[in-house]
């Protein structure tokens, strides 16, 4: 968001209200879901985002070691979202850095608000976000895959939680920035919802952005989210839903329309 | 690997089926489980491979920058290979800095690479004593079912073929395939009881009594090895780990390849 390289700007968006890669002002990139992929972990899921690759798993509920972080009446909720050293341009150091312990913690404080921990008291439910490939937006990335990875998991939650973000770019408002948009752009804003209840779980923002632009950004990342929460519904489906399921659900159709007929 | 509980029926069951020649996925003693190898998988890396033996899956991302030589080398580049177990893959590994696991696993890597000079280091000076390329091989476990030795290896080796130097960043002229010298395989074998066998799932590397890994190169010769677990290995018994590593290497080789 800083000054930093200012003079190199591209232009973001033409006259035609196009962005960089095309797409319009309110168009996500292309988002593929996959749920259940490794082997080892009680529930996982792979993304791609555009040209982000985040995979989450989910570990428990088991017993949250050492014994002191428990809690008596609840579950915890332990997340750790780590990037790959070869995920950005610069090779990054392996290990924690800021951003990431950060961006850890309000990803466990999203899940914290729609996991049933009362059911769970004194074990720990562990999400590990690993950033493979990263081009902005890696936070929203990881917490679309993690929601999808816990109810992979059969962890008993209030909805699945999609995030997507949105921000200012050329002085215009659009969603879902990628790189360049990210590092040239005057504002970005992550949002995660829970979908049922519209509640926003994830708010963040730096850069500028006046009220009523604040006001359309939040919208239309709301609007991306619920895009977003289809996708996982259909990437659980795609996982779960047997054949059989399938052929019932298209004799289903006819007669439900019947019954609307009546 | 660490803290799991072995069961004991298992443990026979296990016995059981070495004795009878065969194996708990129905594998035979010198049969490796189904190997995928996918390379470029991440476009923000300059080389890297996924590689899955069985359930067990490694991602290898390689960046090759620009840094200093090591003062006693000033005319090739740097090789550095670094292992993360991230608590992803397995409900045993945690999160923190490198263990004494995953820092074996990345030197065991890093010596069949380096002993079997994988790569032309000499190509990799830019300037003698000043400015060589560094060549960074992450290893990314991404989910643990058994022999992250060979995968790891595997899918380090598979990346480093497909890797490109990135010299017009640096205004070094144009991009160029890392310099390559041959393709030096590693294989690893568990002892149980008194049966070998090569590629070990998770259930048998758990009651292993030793372990031995073995760098065998285009012509045969054995270029790295390194012995784990506390049993012992008799010589003939090394011998028999040898062949099997040396047919097994040969396939192995093939799969990079192709």
């Amino acid at each position: 968001m800083s000054g930093i390289g200012m003079e190199n700007k591209p232009k973001l968006v033409d006259e035609n209200n196009l962005r960089i890669d095309g797409r319009k002002l309110d168009e996500l990139r292309p988002i593929r879901i996959e749920a259940g992929i490794l082997k080892r972990a009680d529930g996982s899921a792979y993304v791609e985002w555009g040209e982000n690759k985040v995979l989450a798993a989910v570990y428990g509920p088991r017993e949250a070691k050492p014994k002191h972080i428990q809690n008596p009446a609840k579950a915890i909720v332990q997340c750790r979202y780590n990037m790959a050293p070869f995920s950005v341009s610069e090779r990054k150091r392996p290990g924690p850095d800021r951003r990431s312990v950060e961006i850890s913690k309000i990803t466990g404080d999203v899940f914290e608000s729609v996991l049933f921990l009362e059911m769970f008291p004194r074990a720990s439910i562990d999400i590990f976000i690993e950033v493979l490939q990263a081009n902005a937006g890696t936070r929203c990335a990881g917490i679309t895959a993690a929601s999808v990875a816990l109810a992979d998991a059969g962890i008993p939650m209030a909805d699945l939680v999609p995030a997507c973000a949105a921000g200012k770019i050329d002085g215009k408002i659009a969603v879902d920035l990628k790189k360049e948009e990210d590092n040239y752009g005057e504002a970005d804003l992550p949002v995660a919802i829970i979908p049922r209840t519209k509640e926003i779980v994830l708010l963040q923002m730096d850069g500028n952005m006046s009220e009523t632009e604040f006001e359309t950004a939040l919208n239309m990342a709301m609007d991306a989210c619920m895009k977003i929460y289809e996708l996982q519904k259909d990437a659980l489906k795609r996982k779960y839903i047997t054949d059989q399921e399938v052929d019932a659900e298209q004799v289903e159709k006819p007669n439900t329309s019947r019954g609307d007929n009546q | 690997m660490s803290e799991d509980i072995v069961c004991e029926l298992m443990r026979d069951y296990l016995h059981q089926l070495a004795a009878k020649g065969t194996r708990i996925d129905g594998r035979k003693h010198d049969e490796y489980r189904k190997i995928e190898i996918k390379k470029n998988v991440i476009s923000s890396a300059d080389g890297s491979a996924q590689v899955s033996i069985g359930n067990t899956s490694v991602l290898v991302g390689v960046k090759v920058e620009l840094g200093e030589p090591f003062p006693d080398t000033p005319n090739i580049g740097v090789l550095t290979t670094n292992a993360e177990l991230i608590p992803l893959a397995s409900p045993t590994f945690e999160p923190g800095p490198p263990n004494e696991e995953s820092i074996e696993l990345a030197r065991v890597v890093d010596r069949g690479l380096r002993e079997g000079q994988v790569i032309n280091l000499e190509k990799l000076c830019v300037a003698p004593g000043e400015k060589v390329w560094i060549v960074f091989v992450d290893i990314h476990v991404l989910d643990y079912d058994g022999n992250l030795f060979d995968t790891a290896y595997l899918a380090s080796l598979a990346a480093l073929t497909c890797t490109k130097i990135p010299a017009s960043s640096q205004g070094l002229g144009e991009d160029f395939p890392l310099p390559i010298n041959g393709l030096p395989i590693e294989c690893t074998v568990v002892k149980i009881k008194d049966y070998l066998l090569i590629d070990p799932a998770l259930d048998e590397e758990r009651i292993a009594d030793a372990r031995l890994t073995m760098a065998i190169d285009e012509m045969g010769n054995i270029r790295a090895i390194q012995k784990g677990l506390s049993g012992a290995f008799t010589l003939d018994e090394v011998k028999k780990v040898i062949s099997m590593c040396r047919v097994s290497s040969q396939y192995l080789r093939n799969l990079v390849k192709s």
